[in-house]
């Protein structure tokens, strides 16, 4: 029956490994800003649109200037 | 078409300057370039994130120059090595979403700025750029263009790079993964579960409890020690004590027990307890990063000056190495950072920064000019009389109100409440200790310790952070922005209120304008408005304004006499306006008025009279408060206005005029002798009355706009709701007050179990999470409830 020693080592091993991920996170600033990330991940897809040259309304303009920079 | 067109770029109505461009109006010509170089870069995508959410950009040529000094540009970066700086600017205009677009995406306005990233929460953005063919010059004039001006004021020199405070974020962390850890160890035991091999792995299973409860006690529970040990250090029975107690005794309790084998302990309980107690703490933390509450003159003071050098070239310096007898330049709108002597130039200096006197004054060479001032057209030259830190205003600042710490002395209802509850426990837990004793022997020290554990004050505990932290919150929807929790209950106990005037009382603007004495003609109208459109005075546009006259007239002869008056001339009439001895009056002796004399010919005509406009619905505001409150106004201004404010306050409020910023502190020190004293007030010169009063709130037209050093940010538009906010705290007072009466409940239902001697780690188990989390759910509903009050004005 010592399996049980196992499935605890196993069940905390599991915790410690997500708590350590928890603290990594912590420390490197993903606490700090909990607002800007929500934004920004919603822009990636226009930037991606934009350089298709899927861009509607200045579509023209942008795909000029692009081959510019 | 004109009528209501709003700028493609800013929202602003377009005026008469409308500009059209790229079949899109614009309402400046400043607009229209943020727009071409945002279309021109492939950035249009700004106008569809949020429509027309830009900022007309302002004129900020010269003003950057200081940034050409590597020593200031040295300490204003926080990495600089091998070609790469990264800089962390604060922009007080990001305030949607197309700002964090655009200003992420900088890299495609220039192909230096290697990475840019927004903290919107703080409004800062953190440029890496290559120095190699970019400065940080040329980086916050790009930015300036886009409408996106960082600002760098004295405060950011010599600011050491703080570190982030996360150490609550680990504690909870830390709490949390023990709390759920232990709750699922401590399963068998609470179904007693009978099976053989759970008996047989019994002590693995509390050991690791102990384990896991370990980091809880002496890590995230430290800060309850240390505030319960300095309490009573300074013989204050606080709340932290009992609760410190509470922690110990389930720590030793629980280890005495697997020790000896007498049960499985409290560890859930306990690591519950912490977590809860920790969640409460980060719920009151709520801060508004953005704002600063700690504002003093140095985030209003540039960071360098112009210093003019012997052989007459110009030399950028951080204003701290001004040295008395140094040359400086003043620029136009720039403020003056130092006391000194005005050597070249004509200065119109605006003191609302120091006085709350709105109206700018008029120096001559070899007046002395104080630090504080704005100067308001044209480039001066002064010759230093003290440095930054010996000057008028800057001593105000070493006056010791503004070293103390309101927050510490202040005693909280919890703390006033812990103190009783602290000795009602003690108490409890001796005589049942003493009737044990006597009893039966044996359950003596397992009673004691049970009290302290079932008694440990959690929900009340949770109580006062959760009712504050929400109303808050609540006050910040509302654009009353507070900087911590505390300043709630201060302001509930207020019971005198005192106002500023001058940006208080009054919008910034003076547009009500008033005309005494003889009726212009015509002629003499037409006259008066062709000779002000030349002027650039504050006074005269404002008068040019008003004036109904469509006739415009050529001048013969125009003359601007500076601080003086105007004079102009058509055909055989001439017109001269300005101030009393200007035009030849003999000024009387009340020159309260702010007032412009009119002279047509050789007869003085009349007069014009500029009145300050008062925010909308404050007569109501005073007359709700003065029920309850005693009110008064404290004024840096002159008298002028002390009829129109009889009529709109109520008849027994006092008023003080003509009150410089130190006599303001004394005066609400001399108050609270006997009263809880609440300043409002807008400016620098209420800075002290504002730290020295009970609390202190400024009213800012514009939040982006700094404040100065404040309990409370208050948006100018909600002022007429401030009485609702003073009624909403002594609400959340009585809230506190019910839940401590509900988790008393709990308290009795416990200590029942405790004193009986028949507390199972079961009971504590359930009781102490039902207790705590019922009284969030309260708090919460209640003051959400209250909450919605502000939404409805009518009552």
């Amino acid at each position: 029956m010592s399996v049980i020693y196992v499935l605890l080592a196993i069940s905390i091993l599991v915790a410690v490994v997500f708590f350590a991920a928890f603290v990594l996170s912590v420390r490197k600033g993903q606490y700090d800003d909990t607002y800007t990330p929500s934004v920004r991940m919603l822009f990636e897809d226009e930037v991606v649109g934009e350089a298709n040259g899927t861009d509607q309304i200045k579509g023209k303009n942008q795909t000029e200037n692009s081959t510019n920079q | 078409m004109m009528a209501n067109t709003t700028c493609y770029h800013c929202g602003d109505e377009c005026g008469n300057g409308t500009v059209h461009y790229d079949e899109k109006d614009f309402c400046c010509n400043g607009c229209k370039t943020v727009y071409e170089i945002f279309t021109s870069n492939g950035l249009s995508a700004y106008y569809e994130i949020e429509a027309k959410a830009g900022t007309t950009p302002n004129e900020i040529t010269k003003k950057y120059d200081f940034l050409d000094n590597q020593e200031i540009v040295g300490q204003l970066v926080e990495f600089n090595e091998e070609g790469v700086q990264v800089v962390n600017l604060g922009i007080p205009t990001i305030h949607c979403s197309s700002c964090i677009w655009v200003l992420e995406n900088l890299n495609r306005l220039h192909k230096s700025i290697t990475a840019s990233q927004v903290d919107f929460p703080k409004k800062t953005i953190r440029v890496t750029y290559r120095t190699a063919d970019f400065s940080l010059k040329t980086l916050v004039l790009l930015l300036g263009s886009i409408g996106y001006e960082p600002y760098i004021s004295l405060e950011e020199y010599n600011k050491k790079s703080h570190r982030v405070d996360r150490s609550l974020i680990y504690k909870l962390g830390v709490a949390g993964f023990a709390f759920g850890n232990v709750m699922l160890l401590s399963f068998p035991e609470y179904f007693e579960v009978e099976e053989f091999w759970l008996d047989q792995y019994k002590p693995v299973f509390r050991w690791l409890m102990f384990a896991f409860s370990l980091p809880v006690v002496f890590y995230a529970g430290q800060d309850y020690f240390t505030a319960a040990y300095k309490g009573l250090r300074t013989k204050l029975l606080n709340i932290d004590v009992p609760i410190a107690l509470g922690i110990l005794a389930l720590f030793i309790r629980s280890t005495v027990d697997i020790i000896f084998d007498l049960g499985s302990g409290f560890f859930d309980s306990l690591t519950g307890l912490v977590f809860f107690l920790l969640l409460g703490k980060f719920f009151q933390q709520k801060t508004y990063a953005y704002l600063s509450f700690e504002r003093d003159y140095k985030s209003y003071f540039p960071m360098a000056v112009t210093r003019l050098m012997q052989d007459g070239k110009e030399e950028n310096v951080q204003v701290y190495k001004v040295d008395v007898g140094d040359r400086i330049l003043i620029r136009s709108h720039e403020i003056i950072p130092v006391d000194c002597v005005l050597i070249k130039g004509a200065a119109q200096i605006d003191y609302s920064f120091v006085t709350g006197e709105s109206d700018a004054v008029h120096k001559q060479s070899g007046d002395k000019l104080f630090a504080g001032g704005r100067q308001m057209a044209g480039i001066l030259e002064v010759e230093v009389l003290k440095s930054v830190s010996q000057s008028y205003l800057t001593q105000l600042w070493g006056n010791s109100v503004f070293s103390k710490d309101r927050a510490s002395q202040f005693q909280t209802l919890t703390d006033s409440i812990g103190k009783r509850f602290t000795a009602a426990v003690l108490t409890i837990a001796l005589l049942a200790t003493v009737f044990w004793l006597v009893y039966r022997p044996g359950m003596a020290l397992n009673v004691f310790t049970s009290v302290l554990i079932i008694a440990c004050p959690c929900a009340i505990a949770l109580a006062a952070p959760f009712t504050l932290g929400n109303m808050l919150r609540i006050f910040g929807k509302h654009k009353f922005y507070l900087k911590n929790a505390s300043v709630i209950e201060r302001l509930a106990k207020i019971d005198m209120a005192i106002f500023d005037k001058t940006g208080t009382l009054t919008t910034n603007k003076k547009d009500t304008i008033l005309y005494e004495g003889v009726e212009l003609t015509q002629e003499e109208t037409a006259l008066l408005k062709t000779t002000l459109r030349a002027s650039n005075h504050p006074l005269s546009r404002s008068l040019y304004d008003i004036l109904k006259s469509n006739a415009i007239m050529t001048l013969d002869e125009f003359q601007e006499h500076t601080g003086k008056g105007l004079e102009g001339r058509a055909k055989e009439h001439s017109i001269k306006v300005g101030s009393a001895i200007y035009v030849g009056k003999e000024p009387s002796i009340h020159v309260a008025d702010t007032s412009v004399y009119v002279r047509a010919d050789e007869d003085i005509k009349g007069r014009f009279v500029f009145k300050n406009t008062y925010r909308e619905g404050i007569d109501r505001v005073f007359e709700t408060l003065g029920q309850h409150l005693e009110l008064g106004i404290l004024s840096g201004d002159n008298d002028g206005e002390r009829h129109q404010l009889q009529e709109l306050l109520p008849q027994k409020t006092q008023m003080l005029f003509n009150q410089k910023p130190e006599d303001k502190l004394e005066y609400i020190k001399g108050l609270q002798e006997g009263h809880n004293v609440l300043m409002v007030g807008d400016g620098l010169n209420d800075a002290g009355a504002l730290a020295q009063s009970n609390v202190g709130i400024a009213i800012s037209e514009n939040i982006n706009v700094f404040s100065p050093a404040c309990d409370g940010i208050l948006d100018a538009s909600r002022m007429s709701l401030l009485p609702k906010f003073i009624h909403l705290s002594q609400k959340s007072i009585r809230v506190i007050k019910m839940s401590f009466l509900l988790s008393l409940c709990y308290n009795v239902v416990g200590v029942y179990f405790a004193v009986t001697g028949q507390l199972q780690p079961v009971i504590a188990a359930i009781l102490m999470p039902l207790s705590s989390i019922s009284i969030v759910v309260f708090t919460t509903v209640a003051t959400n409830f209250l909450g919605n009050g502000l939404k409805n004005p009518k009552s």
